[in-house]
């Protein structure tokens, strides 16, 4: 969610328990701001926060002009001081994949791989002699995996200009109710990987500069997403736009993918829709 | 179209009895006319030899036809010289005989009908009255004239070295050029353009006069080899310098122009719209709006424009109101906010009197919110409202939220109330309530009883173990009773009391919650009941698990010294110690042994207090038991489990991970911080203390943590379907040499036999003897 409108985007998803106390989102309201002054950036969202067992981690993501590139991620311990996180990495998710147990909340804490991979497979035991993983790395690896899981947009909210930067499309109004119903009005903001694979029957309705990412709708299993049906207008301010907003589910069959299962993705994050005017 | 071509022929008309000043301008269009004469110009050729003596201008007056020009040359004001000459062609009648001339050009006339349509263009031939000088220049060429009108002002410019000529020289012609193409733009909306009729013989007066004069005359002639191909000017355009496509071909530019229009205006098949209208329309938004940058968000000034236009279709097509789901809910809660709604009203006030039940949600959420957990502040009041409802409806001794359960479709918001004491109408409720828990597990026991009677033939020696009975009311795992509601505005629904089954089973399962209560839950092992049984369990799980004081608040009763002959944890109540002396919140956060359970651990048997069923539920019991080892390690026995109020010290870790985490609320004024838990085990269970002041509150989706992926538990391995005995134990067949071995052994036995048998008859013959 924009650093803009945080205070009111928390309240929107307020309903999973997942608030913010006073004291963190008024240190929120003062230092995404500065962190966006000392890092460049064209826009500062926050990210969520994931829970550790000392303490959760707030994470915030800066933009710069193409808002579908690259971006910078940020962890904070105390909302106030910023640690810019290293991008990740193929190597990364390998790495971290088997590490299981909730998040320690220290960054600097070390896990030991071999412990875990010992009971996996014989080409596990060849990289036994790693180093230890630090929580950071699982951090980022783990920010990665979930934003390229459930980061979704609406649909139109982005719009990709002819020279390839992504920005927000302006005249974003919102989803009409009927559109918002429908999975296949919401797009993973990350690269498109089914979009390709396509036919060109399929492609014939898309707009280039709005369907270029892969929507929701061929997402398994189907319940991956709930929409919150019946707070999706859940207010309409000055009728300019529709929030929606979106509980992130865990796998119901637990594949083993997202690391240490429930909470961590449970908890970690809710998207609400970007304002079209700042 | 129309317009313009009709109004300045009436000027040209109205012109000719005014004054000759009026008459340059309106000579313009009287030529205009003229332009029609580019047909006219085959005329011309007749004439083919007073063009030649087009430079011979001066000498004009002599030949017929410049005379007809005549009254032209008095508008040159610059052509002094002439106007003598041409007045005394009288100019009025002149002008007579000019339009007589273009009359007696009957023939052409009709032309000028043809040319209406053209006459749009004529207000760009305005510049003709620009002409209206040159003719005086070019009287010779009266042949020209029809060129000059055609091509009038722009014959100078048409030939490529006057042109380079003009644009420095003439300033005037600038404005000049700018206005042509307007004129074409213009010329459809055509009475506009009566503006710039008199600008345009300005400035083809002074065009033409200075430079023109001079080198027109020589080109003239030049000119002249075309008249007669006059009709061919369309092929000439190209070839012509930009001003000269614009002067001949006022008929094409005219056509080209209308077809451009018309193929603007062509309206879509698919929405009605036309272009043009449609680029109209944007111009004024954008002259309207004034956005910033208008050229960078043109498309979506397009789109908003053309949306515009739906939406108003939509609106005649469907006239109802979208129901949006929000009204319903904003009923709902608007009810909440209604004050005295009969009965209700009435007895609010009589219960603020005595003490309500009813918790002050506001002030937890207050808490909570310090604590970084909670609702909005607009839900918790919906809450509040709706606790504050229910209180009002039930006899309701204490209250309590005890939290929020998320689920896939709707959420649960959990009331935990105790009955008053000799509450019979909600006991007996109770009892139906609890009759019909009971009937679902008579049911079960009944289906399986009957399968086996059906299933007679082999007999099953499979006997269900004996249920484990449900624990009373205000007692264990049922000492409270739940209400939930979907949302706050919403019926209250009371949960059924939980069964130990229920409990043992649900510790086995992981679903989610749908939200409906009456949804089945399709598990394996199987579950006894639906959604409402599995709920309640779970509250009860997540109470036993994380309802949570500091050390000293509650203590055991002093009369109740009895039930501890009951066994260990048979003190299954406790009231609050009237002496507690507060907890400093720093202690609090550091030791986790200032805080206890104030809920009854839960038995591996799913009830609190231990009941000794059959031995075989036991042996059920140590099964689960091995599976539960993580949640009640420290069980010692599965009949024991930690008493009530014990410290939290006490609870178990999951590999390595500590079971709760302790927290201040704040760490920048820690002299009103809150101490805060949050339980690893229930993820989203939280817990404050401050003071005197503690709470629980539960907000999640109901699943305990487990460091691995739920994998449900594989069906047990098939049974045997017979006792396996010697008789029926498969031996291999016996080889021909034991065959033979046992037959030798038995011919052996039968021989010794046989020998015995001899022995004693020999011992009888012996005897005999």
């Amino acid at each position: 969610m924009d650093a803009e409108s945080l205070p009111y985007a928390l309240d929107l998803v307020a309903g999973g328990g997942g608030g913010l106390s006073s004291e963190k989102r008024a240190a929120l309201r003062a230092s995404l701001l500065l962190l966006r002054r000392d890092y460049r950036f064209e826009r500062v969202r926050f990210w969520g926060r994931i829970q550790g067992i000392r303490g959760p981690y707030y994470i915030a993501e800066g933009l710069g002009g193409d808002r579908a590139g690259p971006r910078s991620r940020l962890y904070s311990l105390n909302c106030v001081e910023w640690s810019l996180l290293p991008p990740a990495t193929e190597e990364m998710i390998t790495q971290t994949a088997g590490l299981k147990g909730r998040f320690q909340g220290d960054p600097s804490y070390e896990y030991d791989p071999i412990e875990k991979k010992g009971e996996e497979n014989e080409r596990i035991y060849e990289e036994e002699g790693g180093p230890m993983i630090k929580e950071e790395i699982r951090l980022v690896a783990t920010i990665d995996q979930i934003d390229k899981a459930v980061g979704i947009i609406p649909r139109g909210a982005f719009v990709k200009t002819p020279l390839g930067p992504v920005h927000e499309n302006r005249n974003f109004e919102g989803l009409s109710l009927t559109e918002a119903k429908k999975l296949n009005s919401y797009f993973h903001f990350t690269e498109p990987v089914n979009l390709k694979n396509r036919t060109l029957l399929q492609k014939a309705d898309l707009d280039p500069s709005i369907d270029f990412l892969d929507s929701l709708e061929h997402d398994i299993p189907k319940e991956f997403y709930i929409l919150e049906g019946h707070k999706i207008p859940a207010c309409n301010l000055n009728s300019a736009f529709i929030i929606i907003f979106f509980w992130i589910l865990e796998h119901p069959a637990g594949e083993g993918r997202q690391p240490g299962g429930s909470e961590e993705l449970a908890v970690a994050r809710t998207d609400i829709l970007p304002h079209p005017h700042d | 179209m129309a317009d313009p071509s009709g109004e300045p022929p009436p000027e040209a008309q109205a012109s000719p009895p005014s004054g000759q000043s009026s008459e340059q301008l309106d000579l313009g269009p009287g030529q205009e006319s003229p332009p029609v004469q580019g047909p006219y110009q085959p005329t011309l050729p007749g004439q083919g030899t007073p063009p030649a003596q087009g430079p011979y201008q001066p000498t004009l007056p002599g030949q017929g036809t410049p005379p007809a020009q005549g009254p032209y040359q008095p508008t040159l004001p610059g052509q002094g010289p002439y106007q003598p000459i041409q007045p005394g062609q009288a100019p009025p009648p002149g002008q007579g005989p000019y339009q007589p001339s273009q009359r007696g050009q009957f023939p052409y006339e009709p032309y000028e009908p043809r040319q209406a349509p053209y006459q749009p263009h004529q207000p760009g031939h305005d510049t003709t009255p620009g002409q209206a000088p040159y003719q005086p220049h070019q009287p010779g060429q009266s042949a020209y004239e029809a060129h000059q009108v055609g091509q009038g002002p722009y014959q100078p410019l048409s030939q490529d070295p006057r042109q380079s000529i003009y644009q420095p020289h003439a300033p005037g012609q600038e404005p000049y050029q700018p206005q042509d193409p307007r004129r074409s733009i213009y010329q459809p909306h055509a009475p506009g353009q009566d503006p710039y009729q008199p600008q345009e013989p300005r400035g083809s007066l002074y065009q033409q006069q200075e430079p023109m004069l001079g080198p027109y005359q020589p080109f003239v002639p030049g000119h002249g080899p075309y008249q007669p191909h006059d009709p061919g000017y369309g092929l000439y355009q190209p070839g012509y310098s930009p001003y000269e496509d614009e002067i001949p071909d006022p008929e094409p530019r005219a056509l080209a122009i209308q077809n451009a229009k018309a193929y603007l205006m062509k309206s879509s098949t698919k929405s009605g719209l036309n272009l043009y209208d449609h680029l109209a329309q944007m111009l004024t938004k954008i002259l309207d709006e004034r956005p910033i940058n208008a050229v960078d968000i043109i498309e979506n000034i397009s789109k908003d424009v053309k949306w515009a236009q739906f939406q108003k279709k939509m609106d005649t097509l469907h006239d109802e109101h979208e129901m949006l789901p929000t009204f319903e809910l904003a009923e709902k809660y608007k009810a909440l906010f209604l004050k005295g709604t009969g009965e209700g009203g009435d007895q609010e006030p009589e219960e603020e009197i005595t003490d309500s039940p009813l918790p002050n949600v506001m002030e937890t959420a207050f808490y909570f919110e310090q604590a970084g957990v909670g609702l909005s502040m607009d839900e918790n009041y919906h809450i509040f409202l709706a606790l504050k409802q229910l209180v009002s409806m039930q006899p309701i001794q204490t209250c309590r939220f005890w939290g929020k359960i998320l689920g896939l479709e709707m959420n649960y918001i959990v009331a935990e109330v105790e009955y008053r004491e000799g509450e019979e109408e909600e006991e007996t409720e109770e009892e139906e309530v609890i009759e019909e828990g009971g009937k679902e597990g008579s049911e079960d026991k009944d289906e399986e009883e009957d399968e086996e009677k059906e299933d007679e033939p082999p007999k099953s020696t499979y006997k269900s173990p004996p249920v484990v009975p449900k624990e009373e009311n205000r007692t264990g795992t049922n000492k409270f009773i739940y209400f939930v509601c979907n949302e706050p505005g919403k019926p209250w629904l009371k949960l059924p009391p939980v069964t130990p089954v229920q409990i043992v089973a649900a510790r086995k399962i992981k679903k989610f919650f749908t939200g409906r209560l009456d949804a089945p839950i399709v598990s394996y092992p199987p579950f006894p009941g639906n959604e409402a049984n599995y709920l309640r369990a779970q509250i009860a799980r997540i109470s036993a698990g994380t309802q949570i004081s500091p050390l000293g608040f509650y203590q055991f009763g002093e009369e109740e010294g009895d039930e501890e002959e009951e066994g260990g944890a048979g003190r299954d109540t406790y009231e609050e110690n009237p002496d507690f002396e507060t907890i400093s919140v720093m202690e609090l956060v550091d030791s986790l042994s200032n805080w206890v359970h104030h809920v009854q651990n839960i038995l591996m048997q799913g009830r609190c207090s231990w009941i000794n069923p059959s031995q075989k539920s036991e042996e059920e019991e140590e099964e689960g038991e091995e599976e539960e080892k993580a949640e009640e390690p420290d069980e010692p026995q599965p009949e024991v489990g930690p008493p009530l109020l014990t410290p939290l010290s006490e609870d178990a870790e999951i590999q390595n991970i500590p079971p709760w985490t302790s927290q201040l609320s704040t760490n920048l004024v820690p002299q009103y911080a809150i101490a805060v838990l949050q339980s690893n085990l229930w993820p989203g269970a939280y817990s404050y203390a401050v003071g005197k002041k503690f709470d629980n509150i539960y907000l999640g989706w109901g699943h305990k943590y487990s460091p691995d992926n739920y994998t449900p538990s594989m069906p047990p391995p098939v049974q045997t379907e017979y006792p396996s005995g010697p008789e029926i134990t498969e031996m291999n067949d016996p080889t021909v040499e034991e065959e033979q071995a046992l037959k030798a052994a038995q011919e052996e036995a039968l021989a010794a036999a046989e020998e015995m048998d001899e022995m004693e008859e020999e011992e009888d013959e012996d005897e005999d003897d």
